[in-house]
């Protein structure tokens, strides 16, 4: 299968890659897919002062579009708020990657591991979970 | 563009210029139709027909009028084994088979079961050998026919086929073995192993796609197959149809080449392919699957725990190899050969098989190894799981969200 230009850059020079510390409490952590589906994203973001995400890091274990679709989350996070980083849609990622119908579910768990970044950012802090509107199978 | 360096000879192998050399007159010159009797059109394409027929016979001990040319070992494959069901039915309608079978055995004794017939599948032991005491407890007085593969395509295991042999002819039954993979590439004898039947394909052995042939046993016993193919009852009336002259002079001519290379190739292939995998197997969590003594000389197949196959296979665009997962399907499918071994899906998605074949040179090895080490590296500072795994944290007791 062809990859798109932009799949093979984020691929062959992913951006942001490493981790923080996920005990800080402007630190949200989320951890999304399973091994055994052959795709698991770690995505964290830092919070800083009136809710911007001020860095933002993955780890992933998965195709080239799950690396890449993480890779561009994580670009796209840096500077945004939260409420700005809540409106992120998959589809949004499948349009800027080129994403083939088999691999739209790359960016679907992009998106879970925004959401769930966010939800542990806001657990820590006292806040309420957003429920996740998507439900993916 | 680079070509990849091509290690995928499990899949298919480059057609031997002198095999190509060896088929061009029967394109043009020498065209004629094999079965015309009554000019030198066709007695000149008979001629070139008995040559391979020789030849195909030399390489695997057998009488030129035991082999029946076909399509490709599917084919080799189907009629042997629908064959046998539907020409021995009345004394049975029991077959026996194991899950590492390739597709084409398993597809067929899927189809029989739809019109009648018993189908055991035998597991592997996680070395991807089968268990004798299991196929011995497996036969019935309705047991007809013992279908096990000679060397395995994807973890290039070699069965004990002169034991299970053994066992079915007690038993009564045939024994037939899709040796697509090993023969031409490793020693085969059919009336030193006992079998039966057996399929096996030119593209396997450094000949053209689109012909091979299945092996029918003349004497002790005398085994017959059904035509599937009805019509002017070319190959003894077991399969009709005008011959592919060209394909079967390219039959010959690559199992030619094979007897008399396959020694010293076999022995050039291992040391290659044994540099290549206790290489790679140095690096922490990697693991070599299937039994690694009883094995074809030229395959490889190494999972990778903690990165993604398809990831993998990504970073490691400058070789042409194959995954262990089909996850460019929409479903992921860890291959079931690694499964059926016991392996977990994760590993069995991880892993990559490397297949050597005789254009492989100790360079193409050298940056194999180097352009996957690579990969997995590159890949493995990307994976949380990894991550996780270097802190120490069992990945079993995590609970993931499964999507």
């Amino acid at each position: 299968m062809a990859y798109s230009e932009k799949v093979i850059d984020h691929y062959n020079n992913p951006r942001n890659v490493g981790t923080l510390n996920k005990d800080s409490k402007f630190v949200g952590t989320g951890l999304v897919g399973a091994p055994e589906c052959g795709d698991v994203m770690r995505l964290q973001i830092e919070v800083g002062e009136d809710n911007v995400i001020t860095d933002a890091k993955f780890k992933t274990f998965g195709c080239g579009s799950a690396i890449a679709s993480s890779s561009l989350a994580t670009e796209w996070l840096k500077g945004k708020t939260i409420d700005e980083a809540l409106a992120i849609d998959n589809m949004d990622i499948v349009e800027e990657l080129a994403l083939p119908p088999v691999k739209i579910h790359c960016s679907v768990l992009a998106e879970d591991a925004i959401k769930s970044a966010i939800n542990d950012y806001r657990v820590k802090n006292g806040l309420e979970a957003i429920a996740l509107e998507k439900s993916h199978h | 563009m680079k070509q990849p360096i091509y290690l995928d000879n499990n899949a298919t192998t480059p057609l031997d210029p002198r095999v190509l050399e060896a088929m061009l007159p029967y394109f043009t010159e020498k065209f004629g139709n094999a079965a015309s009797r009554n000019h030198a059109f066709g007695w000149v394409a008979e001629e070139g027909v008995d040559y391979a027929r020789e030849e195909v016979a030399k390489l695997i001990g057998c009488t030129e009028k035991e082999i029946i040319f076909t399509s490709g070992a599917t084919e080799a494959d189907n009629l042997a084994i629908k064959g046998v069901f539907e020409m021995y039915k009345e004394k049975g309608n029991h077959i026996i088979t194991a899950v590492t079978e390739h597709k084409a055995v398993l597809d067929t004794c899927k189809h029989l079961e739809k019109n009648g017939a018993r189908v055991t599948y035998l597991g592997v032991k996680e070395d991807g050998l089968i268990d004798l005491a299991e196929l011995e407890a497996a036969m019935t007085p309705e047991t007809i026919l013992v279908s096990i593969m000679y060397g395995n395509n994807e973890i290039g295991v070699i069965q004990p086929v002169k034991e299970i042999a053994a066992i079915a002819h007690k038993h009564g039954a045939l024994f037939m073995t899709d040796a697509t993979q090993a023969v031409g590439k490793i020693p085969v004898d059919v009336n030193a192993d006992g079998i039966d039947l057996m399929a096996f394909s030119a593209h396997k052995m450094y000949g053209p796609k689109g012909v091979g042939a299945l092996y029918v046993r003349r004497k002790n016993p005398r085994v017959k197959v059904t035509a599937q193919m009805d019509g002017g009852g070319h190959e003894r009336g077991m399969r009709s149809g005008t011959l592919n002259v060209p394909g079967i002079v390219g039959l010959g001519k690559a199992c030619e080449l094979c007897r008399l290379e396959m020694e010293s190739e076999a022995i050039r292939l291992s040391a290659l392919r044994d540099k290549l995998e206790s290489t790679l197997s140095q690096m922490e969590e990697s693991y070599v699957n299937g039994n690694t003594q009883h094995r074809l000389p030229h395959v490889a197949n190494i999972s990778f725990k903690y990165v993604e196959g398809e990831g993998l296979m990504m970073a490691m665009s400058d070789l042409a190899v194959s995954s262990g997962s089909a996850c460019t399907s929409a479903s992921l499918e860890p291959s079931y050969v690694l499964k059926s071994l016991g392996l977990s899906d994760d590993l069995a998605h991880s892993s990559i098989r490397y297949g050597l074949g005789r254009f492989t040179t100790e360079e193409e090895i050298d940056q194999a190894i180097e352009v996957t080490q690579k990969a997995v590296n590159h890949l493995r500072e990307l994976s949380p799981l990894w991550e996780m795994f270097k802190e120490g944290i069992d990945l079993s007791k995590i609970e993931w969200a499964e999507h």
